[in-house]
């Protein structure tokens, strides 16, 4: 399998009002995918469908080699989920809560237990593993979100903004992590508004309005940009603002 | 001014914020910088009025706060990090829902929401409830709410959280508008490209200042060197450099390496290393720190001092 995501002509419509809007990719097996885009662009929808949380309104989607319309019960386990408002137990500790949701997705005892204690170790949380979750700074909140959406080891991993408030130290941390899984076959799709981060990915899709308008790896990007506008050794966010003006002037906003 | 005097804050055994003295001038745009769990959240709530000190004072124009508390609320608008929308409200109703309780007057109120709807991108939405907006939306929509009103100080616990980096900077727009009609403001963030943006920025860390001055002054803290450079294949070259005695920090930051240095570290040590195993440079500078090296030398350097371990 080489494409473990694959997407053709996605389309995600609340009522009247189009959030997805005939999206078609792929992301290969250990690829860093990022999805940039501004707020309500469509990436949490996005994500949603790829986990089988949300059936779309039309078009094709699988995750793992799975259909997103009838195989939800297989993507879900087969992939590790990070939501942007994760929903950890606060009146849990930080062991409880991974323990929690090592019963949810069925992981043998002993085997949970191992790694258990390789994620605590590897996210630095061993101290920390009788805190109330709900008395930890955010940072912490994150990387025990990450622990509990990596317990059954799950070969694909979705991250809906996993840094957003997380101090520039932690956020360094936590991408060498995420580069030492991708480097390990794991295939990791992830959004974020730190644009610095978006250079650890090996492609990412700029979304608007629903509708994917770059797919690129980040070097070409801004080479293509530099290009096309006469940028100066522009930094991803100066293609981010400049794309997104573009893309209003061209489509009559404003 | 705003006048923070050896301020301490307990929780049961955790000194949540330790003996910390600051001062915040009038009419400065005002950054709280520090790493998770520092205790800008705990200053924050002091500072708004809303929990208890445990030892020390807060004064607002010589204004104790503790015996001043609904005199000084009074002209302080707060925004505190998990701000409470109505989920089932537009999001025009939310906004004229906190217009009400702020007794904005109804003639100041379409000028300043329009401004408002078009820095967050949500005039197209105006109608949408709450619960139905993306994540950054509601956040900018909670912006919107406590930004409604004009308060003499605006204190601000990580307002652009999840916010994309267009409406970001125009968000930075209506802060810098706020400040030519004399409101001061307290602005905590994660961004370190925001804490550049600052008048004057403070750095606590373990509940205690570690530095405060002005975004350029920080960065005379920072003893060391940083060096960019682009090689023939970077991901080998952080690999070997980043182990070497003298080398703080490495990372790379899109085509460049980026190297942090101990000041008495030889630079030709990284030519000889990267000559060793054969790996080119295609380019090489020594560049000034930026916030985020000194921010990141400054935490990391308390990290390693036993003498200042957290009380636990
Ligand atoms: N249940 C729903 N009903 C109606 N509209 C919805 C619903 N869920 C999402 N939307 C709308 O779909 C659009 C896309 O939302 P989505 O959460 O995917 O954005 P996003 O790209 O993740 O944004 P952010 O960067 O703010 O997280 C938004 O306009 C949002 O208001
Ligand atoms: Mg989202």
């Amino acid at each position: 399998m080489e494409n473990i995501i694959e997407v053709e002509n996605l389309t995600k419509n609340f009522g009247s009002f189009t959030a997805v809007n005939s999206v078609t990719f792929s992301v290969k097996k250990g690829e860093i995918f990022g999805f940039l885009g501004p707020n309500g662009a469509g990436k949490s929808t996005t994500i949603k469908i790829l986990c089988g949380l949300l059936i779309p309104t039309s078009g094709k989607a699988s995750t793992f080699g799975f259909d997103v319309y009838r195989q939800s019960e297989k993507i879900k386990e087969n992939i590790g989920y990070m939501s942007q408002k994760f929903s950890l137990y606060p009146d849990l500790t930080v062991e409880e809560n991974i323990n929690f949701y090592a019963g949810i997705y069925r992981v043998d005892p002993k085997i949970r237990n191992i790694r258990k204690n390789d994620l605590l170790k590897l996210l630095e949380l061993t101290e920390n593993r009788k805190t109330i979750a709900g008395l930890l700074p955010a940072g912490f909140k994150q990387r025990l979100a990450l622990s509990c959406a990596l317990i059954h080891d799950p070969p694909v991993i979705f991250l809906d903004e996993p840094t957003s408030g997380v101090d520039p130290v932690s956020r360094r941390n936590f991408w060498r992590l995420i580069k030492s899984f991708a480097n390990s076959g794991k295939t990791i799709f992830v959004t974020t508004h730190y644009l610095d981060e978006a250079e650890y990915c090996n492609r990412i899709s700029l979304i608007y309005d629903g509708r994917i308008i770059e797919l690129e790896s980040p070097y070409r990007i801004k080479k293509s940009y530099e290009e096309r506008f006469n940028l100066k050794n522009p930094t991803l966010e100066d293609v981010f603002i400049k794309s997104i003006e573009n893309y209003r002037a061209a489509n009559n906003e404003f | 001014m705003i006048e923070i005097k050896n301020l301490t804050k307990d929780f049961n055994s955790l000194k949540a914020i330790d003996n910390l003295s600051l001062k915040v001038p009038e009419n400065e745009i005002f950054g709280l910088i520090g790493p998770d769990g520092s205790g800008k959240t705990t200053l924050m709530r002091m500072l708004a009025g809303i929990m208890n000190l445990t030892a020390g004072d807060i004064l607002y124009k010589d204004k104790s706060i503790a015996k001043n508390t609904e005199e000084i609320k009074a002209f302080l608008g707060y925004m505190p990090q998990k701000f409470s929308l109505y989920g089932d409200l537009s999001v025009i109703e939310n906004i004229n829902f906190y217009a009400d309780i702020y007794l904005v007057p109804k003639k100041e109120r379409a000028e300043t929401i329009k401004k408002l709807l078009s820095f967050s991108n949500l005039s197209d939405f105006k109608d949408r409830p709450a619960d139905k907006l993306s994540g950054g939306m509601k956040q900018k929509l909670g912006l919107s709410c406590a930004l409604i009103h004009k308060p003499r100080i605006l204190l601000l616990d990580e307002p652009t959280n999840g916010v994309d980096p267009l409406s970001r900077r125009e968000f930075w727009n209506i802060l810098y508008d706020l400040k030519t009609q004399g409101v001061t403001i307290l602005i905590s963030t994660p961004y370190m490209d925001e804490a550049a943006r600052c008048d004057g920025i403070a750095l606590i860390d373990k509940g205690k200042l570690v530095f405060t001055g002005s975004p350029k002054k920080i960065r005379e803290e920072y003893a060391g060197n940083v060096i960019e450079m682009i090689t023939s294949d970077n991901i080998l070259a952080f690999e070997a450099v980043s182990v070497l005695e003298g080398v703080s920090d490495a990372s790379i930051v899109g085509e460049v390496l980026h190297i942090n240095t101990a000041i008495d570290f030889p630079p030709e040590t990284i030519n000889n290393k990267l000559r060793e195993i054969s790996i080119s440079i295609i380019d090489k500078k020594s560049i000034e720190p930026t916030i985020e090296d000194v921010y990141i030398y400054l935490t990391k350097e308390r990290q390693k001092l036993p003498s200042e371990d957290h009380k636990k």
